[in-house]
C-alpha cells in the first residue's frame, strides 16, 4: 500500500487489510505528526505520553529517537471508568484522570494524544485537557485529531501506529458516537488556555491540530 | 507412529509455580522461572527467563534477563535483554528492558525505558546511535492539504 493513501472507506475495500479479527488499517501521510517530530526530534531523552495505547511500531519509533515512552490507553480507561454512563459526574471524572493522568512526579515534553478529545463530554473535556495542561511542560505539543463531518452519527475510532516521521497506519478499533464535533473556531475556544493551535485540514475529515502549551 | 505430545515450551526445563499456588514474599532463581499462580513480593532471576503464564497474578517488581507475560503483572519489569508481553497479557507498571515486544491485544500502562546494554570494548570505536531518518521536506502530501495556525 502506498503511503499516503486516504482513510479506508466501505468504497475503498481493494486497499483493506485485515490486523487483528476485524481491523481495517490504512496508512496515510500526516503533516501533524511530521510537524510533531519535527518540534520533538532535536534532543534525546524527552518524554512523550502516548494515549493510544501500546504498539510496537510508536514504541520503536519513540524510543529509537532516545526519548522515554509513556503509554496509556485513554478510550480503553474512558470506557472502564465511565461504562457508558453520565461523563460529567465529578467523582468518575477524578477517577479517570486519576487513572489516566495521574503523573505527579513526571512532566511531558510531548503529548499524542491522538483522536480521544471527541469523545468526551464537555464537563470531562474541559477537565482533561486542564490536567493535561499541567503535565507537559511550557513550549511543548500535543498532537490531537478530530473527525470534521458534522452530521456524522458515528465515526471509525483508531489507533495510531507512526510508520516514519510523516506516515500514520491508522488501524480501526470500530466505531464510536463522538460526544462533540468541532469545527476550527470550536477548536480555537477549546485550546484558548494554550499557547497556539495549528489545523492541518485533510481531505479525509479528519482534522489533525497541533497545539503548543 | 505414535504421535508424542511434546511437553509444553513454558515448563520445560526449569522451576513451576503452579496455578493454585500463592506465594507472598522474595522470590530468587538461578534457573529459569514459569509462574502461572498469584505471587505478591518480588522476583528476581539472575541471567535467566521468567515467563509469567496466562493464569499468573503477580503484584510484584521482576527483574530477569528475559521476561516474558502471557498473564497479569502489576509492578515495575526489568529485562536486561528482552520483555515480551504476549497477546491478553496486562502489564501496568514501568518498563526498563533493552529490547521490547509488544503483541496487539495486549494492554500496557506505564513507561518504557530503553536501556541498550553495553557495548563491548573496542579501541577508537564509538557507541552507535539510535537510527533515526533525515526530516523530509515538508510535502503536500495527499491527506494533508491546508495549515492554519492560531497564536493565543
Amino acid at each position: 500500500m502506498s503511503p499516503g493513501a486516504a482513510v479506508l472507506t466501505p468504497s475503498q475495500p481493494s486497499t483493506a487489510t485485515t490486523l487483528f479479527d476485524r481491523e481495517v488499517v490504512s496508512t496515510r501521510a500526516s503533516r501533524g505528526l511530521e510537524q510533531f517530530f519535527t518540534y520533538v526530534r532535536g534532543q534525546a531523552g524527552l518524554s512523550i505520553l502516548d494515549l493510544a495505547g501500546a504498539s510496537q511500531e510508536n514504541i520503536n519509533f519513540i524510543t529509537n529517537l532516545g526519548h522515554k515512552l509513556y503509554s496509556e490507553d485513554f478510550v480503553r480507561s474512558l470506557d472502564d471508568v465511565f461504562r457508558g454512563e453520565d461523563q460529567s459526574n465529578a467523582s468518575r471524572i477524578e477517577q479517570f484522570l486519576r487513572h489516566t493522568l495521574n503523573f505527579e512526579n513526571e512532566r511531558f515534553d510531548g503529548v499524542l494524544v491522538w483522536d480521544v478529545l471527541q469523545y468526551m463530554t464537555p464537563t470531562l473535556l474541559t477537565a482533561t485537557l486542564e490536567r493535561l495542561r499541567t503535565i507537559v511542560r511550557p513550549q511543548s505539543y500535543l498532537l490531537t485529531y478530530f473527525h470534521s463531518d458534522e452530521k456524522a452519527q458515528q465515526v471509525p475510532f483508531y489507533s495510531f501506529r507512526i510508520q516514519d516521521q510523516q506516515h500514520l497506519l491508522l488501524a480501526q478499533r470500530g466505531m464510536r458516537k463522538p460526544a462533540q464535533i468541532f469545527n476550527n473556531r470550536s477548536l480555537e475556544k477549546l485550546f484558548q488556555q494554550f499557547e497556539s493551535v495549528k489545523f492541518f485540514l485533510t481531505r479525509e475529515q479528519l482534522r489533525e491540530v497541533i497545539v503548543r502549551r | 507412529m505414535p504421535f508424542k505430545t511434546p511437553e509444553p515450551e513454558s515448563t520445560r526445563g526449569q522451576a513451576s509455580i503452579g496455578k493454585a499456588v500463592k506465594i507472598n514474599g522474595q522470590i530468587y532463581s538461578k534457573e529459569d522461572l514459569y509462574v502461572d499462580g498469584d505471587v505478591e513480593g518480588t522476583i528476581e532471576l539472575q541471567e535467566h527467563r521468567l515467563t509469567i503464564g496466562p493464569n499468573g497474578k503477580v503484584h510484584s517488581s521482576v527483574k530477569a534477563r528475559e521476561v516474558v507475560i502471557l498473564g497479569n503483572v502489576q509492578g515495575n519489569v526489568d529485562a536486561s535483554d528482552k520483555l515480551e508481553i504476549r497477546k491478553d497479557a496486562r502489564l501496568v507498571g514501568d518498563i526498563k528492558t533493552a529490547r521490547i515486544i509488544i503483541e496487539d491485544g495486549a494492554y500496557f500502562k506505564g513507561s518504557i525505558d530503553i536501556v541498550k546494554p553495553e557495548p563491548a570494548k573496542a579501541s577508537g570505536s564509538t557507541p552507535p546511535r539510535p537510527q533515526q531518518s533525515a526530516p523530509a521536506p515538508a510535502s503536500n502530501a495527499q491527506g494533508a492539504a491546508v495549515a492554519a495556525e492560531v497564536k493565543h
